[in-house]
């Protein structure tokens, strides 16, 4: 079905203007067109909004298979937890969401799962990780980070052409600098697959810090999966995008579960609930709730859930 | 009735008109300053500067019009001003790198910026001063020759390119620091985060991402370096015209051998210094200050053209 275009979506700030409507068990089909449902400001508005993007994205079609393993994680920086005895499936095929307050361990969890965390000094880490049944202190760290990939909050491509950008993640340690010939299809296909070629095509010399902030974003989703990765993170990447690209990315990484497994983190629930297979709730570094993504914003089990995904604290 | 913005000062109180008054007039002051030894120095310098100057080397000649130009100290000039910088830039730029992607451990790292900034305070002629006893060191008469009875000269313009060097580095040093730390965290990790190691990531994002940094804090070394006397009177070995040491090849012939500079040739000719060709300095000081205003529009150029790449914190 072809959407109607719809008016510049609001983004709507949970924490400041709790509108999403009480948890219900079956969402009430979208009463008027989607295109007023997503301006809209309404408490049920919003929820017929969410089903009506929903809509949107079927489930993955193909099979999902597990990447990852969490297995009693627990993260402290400077002894204090900041993530508590937290264990969870990272798959192919789906995307899973992380979702919770300020502080609530999130993005240290996801920083984990590359080894990202090891960077700050003050940080220790118990429990396991295991990535295709290997752990991943077994992993030389420049290899885990090849094949579990990250994009940040804010788009940071570096300080070169566009081409460069892709092919720096391309060029492997000590192997050699392959010709910008021998790089040009593999550069040429992420770019594709981060749905940014068309744009760029004509000139891809072009500095990719000129591009506009949902274009430097979608390069760098381009250089994260130059590599091949099989997970891919993804920390908050459309909180510092306009309505528009972040529409864009949403759409990418929807189609992107199909051929890596994806981790998101996100402070936006309507995000969450118009991407996610999965959903992970964490609060005060302690995973509240794990499951499927309609159960847990219709039919959670526990009331911190509910009470987060209703709007009541954030 | 028109409503304007913040432009118009008539509605602030009497002490913020005065203070605004006193801060504009302040900037007018130096404005008129910088103008007046331009302008002064223009007006003498196209009145006294001939090609021919430019082209010939000074003579020892009391007849004005026998004693020549001041090719040898224009040259001598352009050699230190490069000497020093190839040995500040790379060292620079390896204290800036070191102190802020490494600096562990951080006593040493602290020790090293206190050292950085006592090189910045040290007046050039204790610079020279301690160079030339340095240098007089048998040890190191590779750098300048050693005289008959075995004295080491401790003159020459490697010597003196050593201890301008220290002059630049300090710019260099924070040219590049800033710049380094100027780029958010998130940027080295995303390299970091696509298996890149430290090495690599200063290599090939974070040193081209300080260049403009990098390139201001070389180019006003370079100005204060050829804008350096006492190091030259000193150490250079003031001969008026380059004298090179036979015992090597060229370029070292020249490069252990002496000389002088613009700014020791204004000195020597100016009432002030032994000659008393007041017109030859006045020439002289308008090609040096043409060449050191020259280094400061291109800085200017360089951070305007090729700003700092920008990202969010």
């Amino acid at each position: 079905m072809e959407r109607v275009t719809p008016p510049p979506i609001r983004r709507i700030v949970l924490d400041r203007e709790p509108t999403v409507a009480p948890p219900r068990p079956v969402p009430a089909p979208a009463p008027a067109a989607p295109a007023s449902a997503a301006g809209a400001n309404g408490a049920a508005a919003h929820a017929a909004g969410a089903t009506a993007l929903r809509g949107r994205f079927r489930p993955s079609a193909g099979p999902k298979v597990e990447r990852m393993r969490i297995e009693q994680l627990s993260v402290f920086y400077d002894g204090k937890p900041a993530v508590r005895e937290v264990s969870l499936p990272v798959r192919k095929g789906e995307v899973l969401a992380l979702i919770g307050p300020s502080g609530c361990g999130k993005t240290t969890l996801l920083r984990s799962l590359n080894r990202l965390v090891e960077l700050t000094p003050s940080a220790s880490r118990t429990g396991r990780i295991l990535l295709d049944d290997q752990d991943l202190d077994a992993i030389e760290v420049t290899d885990l980070r090849r094949r579990v990939s990250m994009v940040f909050q804010q788009p940071n491509p570096f300080p070169m052409s566009v081409f460069d950008n892709v092919a720096y993640a391309l060029r492997e340690q000590g192997r050699g600098r392959p010709s910008r010939g021998e790089l040009a299809p593999a550069v040429t296909d992420a770019l594709q697959r981060a749905g940014l070629h068309d744009e760029v095509a004509a000139d891809l010399s072009h500095p990719a810090l000129r591009l506009s902030g949902g274009q430097q974003q979608r390069l760098c989703i381009a250089r994260s999966l130059a590599v091949r990765p099989e997970v891919l993170l993804l920390d908050e990447p459309c909180s510092a995008l306009d309505p528009i690209s972040t529409e864009t990315i949403e759409k990418l990484i929807v189609r992107l579960r199909e051929e890596v497994a994806v981790v998101i983190v996100t402070h936006n629930l309507q995000q969450a609930h118009r991407v996610a297979d999965h959903v992970a709730f964490m609060y005060l570094g302690e995973l509240v709730e794990y499951g499927p993504a309609e159960q847990l914003f219709y039919s959670a089990r526990e009331r911190r859930t509910q009470e987060y995904v209703s709007g009541a604290f954030g | 009735m028109e409503v304007r913005g913040a432009q118009s000062s008539k509605s602030w109180p009497l002490v913020d008109r005065i203070a605004l008054w006193a801060c504009w007039a302040a900037g007018m002051l130096l404005l008129a300053a910088a103008a007046a030894i331009v302008i002064y120095m223009g007006i003498r310098g196209i009145q006294y500067l001939r090609p021919e100057q430019i082209f010939s080397s000074p003579q020892a000649d009391l007849d004005q019009s026998k004693s020549g130009g001041f090719l040898d100290p224009l040259i001598g000039t352009f050699i230190l001003t490069v000497l020093g910088t190839l040995l500040a830039a790379p060292l620079g730029v390896a204290i800036a790198v070191w102190l802020v992607e490494y600096g562990r451990p951080f006593g040493l790292a602290r020790l090293v910026e206190s050292g950085v900034e006592v090189v910045a305070g040290t007046p050039s002629i204790v610079l020279a001063i301690f160079g030339l006893i340095l240098f007089s060191n048998g040890a190191f008469k590779i750098l300048s020759f050693q005289a008959e009875g075995g004295s080491v000269f401790g003159r020459s313009f490697l010597v003196a390119g050593v201890m301008m060097s220290l002059i630049a580095l300090p710019l260099v040093v924070g040219g590049t620091r800033e710049a380094l730390q100027a780029i958010p965290r998130h940027v080295r990790e995303a390299s970091y985060a696509l298996g890149k190691t430290r090495g690599a990531t200063i290599r090939r994002v974070l040193l081209p991402a300080a260049r403009p940094g990098i390139a201001t804090g070389t180019a006003l070394g370079m100005g204060r370096i050829a804008g350096d006397t006492a190091v030259v009177v000193i150490l250079l070995g003031a001969t008026q015209q380059l004298s090179s040491f036979d015992g090597a090849p060229w370029p070292f012939s020249t490069l252990r051998g002496t000389g002088s500079t613009l700014t020791s040739y204004v000195f020597n000719n100016s009432p002030a210094g032994e000659g008393n060709a007041p017109d030859k300095a006045y020439a002289a000081a308008f090609v040096l200050l043409g060449i050191v205003v020259f280094l400061n529009f291109a800085v200017d150029t360089i951070v305007r053209r090729r700003g700092a790449p920008a990202w969010s914190e």
